[in-house]
């Protein structure tokens, strides 16, 4: 493989400053990372030895545990193509489907995004930093399939500048950007964040592949619950997930693979993901009205519960950061988010909305610990 | 029965070339030099001119504020150089030895007949005082300021670390006699390891023993304080690293000082790790000349790979050096694709490599790479999970980068040295450099405090 390093040592120079490309320097520093692991040594105080992992590994472990939950995602948008479209179909052809519809978002999230951070690093003279890998995966998994490409651009790049890069990139934002992306569709867009249109892909894959599902519509298990109805899925559907619902969230089973790696490899914090469940179920208990055939745990596969107590609550950056207050900050969202569910009638879903909020508690929930331990320190000193 | 104190939190890294416990010597002549940078927080003002001639014990220089701390000479000899830098700051006070050693007399003293302010001006005397520690700052005492505690760790959990209680053989008269001396100033504790058996440690008179049981860092002495008796703002305790109270020891039982002490000499880049006897301010190329690997470019510490500094051949044992370890400098290495690469070899307290699953047994070689980039702080929980004090580690460190002064004595920097945080920095996947930000904090507020 020494080739890949000739060719980098070649490029090194017309990238440096003075050079011709100097102005791509970030984006050759994030090519040059990417391939080699950096091998600048160590100050002569201090640490001389440092543990292997950096922020990449950490970040593409979260990638890695969310592929079960994308590729789940890909195989549910043919399948219910299909089933709309009334026609036999396979497995493959499910996927390949799903494949061709979600490739282009994956393709748009990362190139508005990045495009955004690279440029932003390249004038501040940074490094690019990977917290973009992440929310770039995670905002094609949690926007309706029919959401239009553009759409979904401009909401991206929206997120990154003014959820992250003004506050100072990853590591300083205080709210989750993919969220911040789905909230800003949320209110821009109403129209295709919600209601019983836009589960079922209607776009440009259906000119190559023949009928296309137009006008199909189809609720979501919350929809249903949001306006009154019964709800037509039962318990096995919501957790192997083959419902409607936004590209990533509806498997429970996939979203709890990624869980057991995320909590396994130590990346996420398993306390924020166990209080968030105990939260919601506790309120799913106590507060729900009875629905036939819909029973108060099945609040917590149906919708964006799971996928957001998993992959977007457990946000080292935007969460809580004293292990204690990760416990109450997990109950708060899970707790809020049955709270939105069970007594707002015209917001099915409120996942986004709890983990937002809880976003923004986060830091008072840190200095109500800190400040604990300040004042214990100041009663001993007396 | 001591008191047992079990610590959970912390991290053991098994590195290569252990030191193996067999005691050798090494010819002691040459050049030996003090290095005011090792004495934390002093301005030196010399004593001794080049080409003066000093005794072992012979002052060379002072400390500006308080010249009643002196800093005396390990050999007998002559000044050979005053090395300076920018601004004239002196560097090294270096000393060509003599082919006869001379000792300055302070009279062999019975530390049973002598008060605190006599035992601490025989140490002031001897230049033994001014390897003392002092928290708050983690800098060399203020004399004037009589210390609430003495402390004394007599192990380290670091890597590589020296094991004193190998080195203690032989010296148990004088650690003892050291630690009587101690008790003299002030109440001092002594922290043994759970792992250490010797009758010298856990059955040591006029001092409370307590035993500490855990993970590194459990043997620092910042994390025993903050277990035992937390530093409150206003109080000074008095930190002493075990080899100087063997220090103390020998010159209180034989009237001269004696600067000897056994440093493990460790690495896996050293040919046959051992133990050798050296003395403090001794150049290391007595030590690792024909001794470590010469194929690929080697680092040389003075200390251990987590606290220690960065040395040269050149360089000489620094005063609170306890080992000597060599490892690769690594800056030849070339790993394609690190961040998804299974990395068999690589040890990581992360378990998204395998070195949880399978750990070597002989230890691993870790080179001194930082492997991977600065980044903000981004994952939570890493430095709370390796820092066994009740202090919140993150916020404090984010206070010292803000500068925050009133945040940082809150959180309780009075009560951390730099090294307390060389497990966070070791494990740290943002790699910030958390001792040298420690560093600046402490000085920071020293600064606006006096």
């Amino acid at each position: 493989m020494a080739f890949i390093k000739n060719i980098l040592d070649n490029m090194k120079p017309t990238f440096s400053e003075g050079g011709k490309l100097s102005a791509f320097g970030s984006l050759f520093d994030a090519m040059e990372t990417f391939f080699y692991v950096p091998n600048e040594t160590s100050k002569a105080y201090g640490a001389h030895i440092h543990d292997a992992i950096d922020s990449k590994r950490g970040i593409f472990f979260v990638i890695i545990a969310m592929i079960p939950a994308i590729l789940f995602g890909m195989w549910n948008i043919g399948q219910l193509h299909y089933a709309a479209i009334n026609e036999e179909s396979s497995l493959v052809l499910n996927f390949l489907y799903g494949l061709g519809v979600m490739l282009p978002k994956i393709i748009v999230s990362y190139a508005v995004g990045l495009g955004i951070e690279i440029a932003i690093a390249q004038v501040k003279k940074e490094e690019v930093h990977e917290g973009f890998f992440v929310t770039g995966m995670l905002i094609p998994l949690i926007v309706p399939v029919n959401c239009p490409l553009w759409i979904m651009a401009i909401a991206t790049a929206f997120a990154t500048v003014f959820a992250k890069e003004v506050f100072g990139g990853t590591g300083m934002n205080i709210f989750n950007p993919a969220l911040v992306t789905r909230a800003f569709l949320f209110f821009a867009y109403p129209a295709m964040m919600s209601g019983d249109k836009v589960w079922v892909n209607q776009n440009y894959m259906d000119s190559i592949v023949g009928p296309s599902a137009d006008a199909y519509t189809m609720a979501t298990p919350l929809g249903q619950l949001g306006a009154g109805e019964a709800v037509s899925y039962d318990a096995m559907d919501t957790i192997i997930g083959t419902i409607p619902g936004s590209i990533g969230e509806t498997s429970f089973v996939a979203i709890m693979i990624g869980a057991v790696i995320l909590i396994w490899a130590g990346i996420a914090s398993w306390k924020i993901i166990v209080s968030t469940f105990v939260g919601g179920a506790l309120l799913a208990y106590v507060c729900t009205p009875e629905v036939a055939g819909f029973e108060w745990w099945e609040h917590l596969t149906v919708g964006g519960f799971a996928f957001g107590a998993v992959f977007m609550a457990t946000d080292p950056v935007t969460a809580c950061r004293t292990e204690c207050g990760k416990y109450i900050y997990g109950f708060f969202i899970g707790a809020l988010a049955i709270i939105v569910r069970a007594f707002n009638p015209g917001y099915p879903e409120g996942m986004m909305m709890a983990i937002l909020m809880g976003n923004l508690v986060a830091p008072l929930i840190d200095y109500c610990f800190v400040q604990s331990n300040i004042n214990k320190r100041l009663n001993r000193a007396k | 029965m001591a008191n047992v104190i079990k610590l959970r939190k912390g991290l053991d890294i098994n590195l290569k070339g252990k030191a193996a416990e067999e005691k050798a010597t090494i010819k002691s002549t040459g050049v030996f030099a003090l290095v005011p940078d090792d004495f934390v927080g002093v301005k030196p003002k010399l004593v001794a001119k080049e080409g003066d001639d000093v005794k072992a014990g012979g002052v060379l220089f002072v400390d500006k504020k308080h010249p009643e701390v002196k800093f005396v000479s390990p050999v007998a000899g002559k000044v050979s150089l005053v090395e300076r830098g920018d601004r004239r700051k002196v560097l090294s006070v270096q000393v060509t030895s003599a082919a006869q050693q001379e000792y300055v007399d302070f009279g062999v003293k019975n530390v049973a007949g002598l008060n605190g302010e006599e035992v601490k001006t025989a140490l002031l005397d001897a230049g033994i005082f001014a390897f003392f520690r002092q928290r708050p700052y983690d800098v060399t005492p203020n004399p004037e300021v009589a210390p609430k505690d003495i402390f004394v760790s007599a192990f380290s959990s670091m890597p590589l670390a020296q094991n004193f209680e190998f080195a203690l053989k032989g010296n148990e008269a004088d650690f003892q006699t050291g630690l009587d001396a101690l008790a003299k100033m002030a109440p001092t504790y002594l922290g043994v390891s759970a792992k250490q058996s010797a009758a010298a440690l856990t059955g040591a008179k006029n001092v409370t023993v307590t035993v500490f049981d855990g993970p590194n860092p459990a043997g620092n002495v910042g994390v025993q304080i903050n277990h035992v008796s937390p530093v409150n703002k206003g109080e000074v305790v008095w930190t002493v690293n075990p080899e100087v109270v063997i220090f103390i020891g020998r010159l209180f039982n034989t009237g001269h000082v004696d600067f000897t002490r056994t440093i493990a000499f460790a690495g896996s880049e050293v040919k046959a790790p051992k133990y050798v006897t050296m003395l403090v301010g001794q150049q290391l190329t007595t030590l690792v000349e024909g001794q470590i690997s010469t194929d690929k470019h080697v680092r040389i510490i003075n200390g251990n790979p987590l606290t220690g500094i960065k040395a040269c051949k050149d360089s000489f044992l620094g005063a609170q050096a306890t080992e000597v370890t060599v490892i690769p400098e690594g800056n030849e290495t070339h790993e394609l694709f690190g961040w998804i690469a299974p990395r068999f070899n690589q040890f990581s307290a992360s378990r998204s490599y395998f070195s949880w699953l399978m750990p070597k047994k002989e230890g691993y070689v870790l080179d001194a790479r930082v492997k991977g980039g600065h980044r903000h702080m981004i994952f939570s929980g890493e430095y709370d999970s390796v820092f066994p004090m009740d202090i919140y580690p993150e916020q404090l460190m984010k206070a010292i980068i803000t500068g925050d002064i009133d945040k940082m004595e809150q959180l309780g920097i009075y009560e951390v040295a730099p090294e307390d945080f060389a497990v966070a920095e070791f494990v740290d996947s943002s790699k910030v450099e958390l001792q040298r930000i420690v560093r600046e904090g402490l000085d920071m507020l020293r600064k606006e405090n006096e």
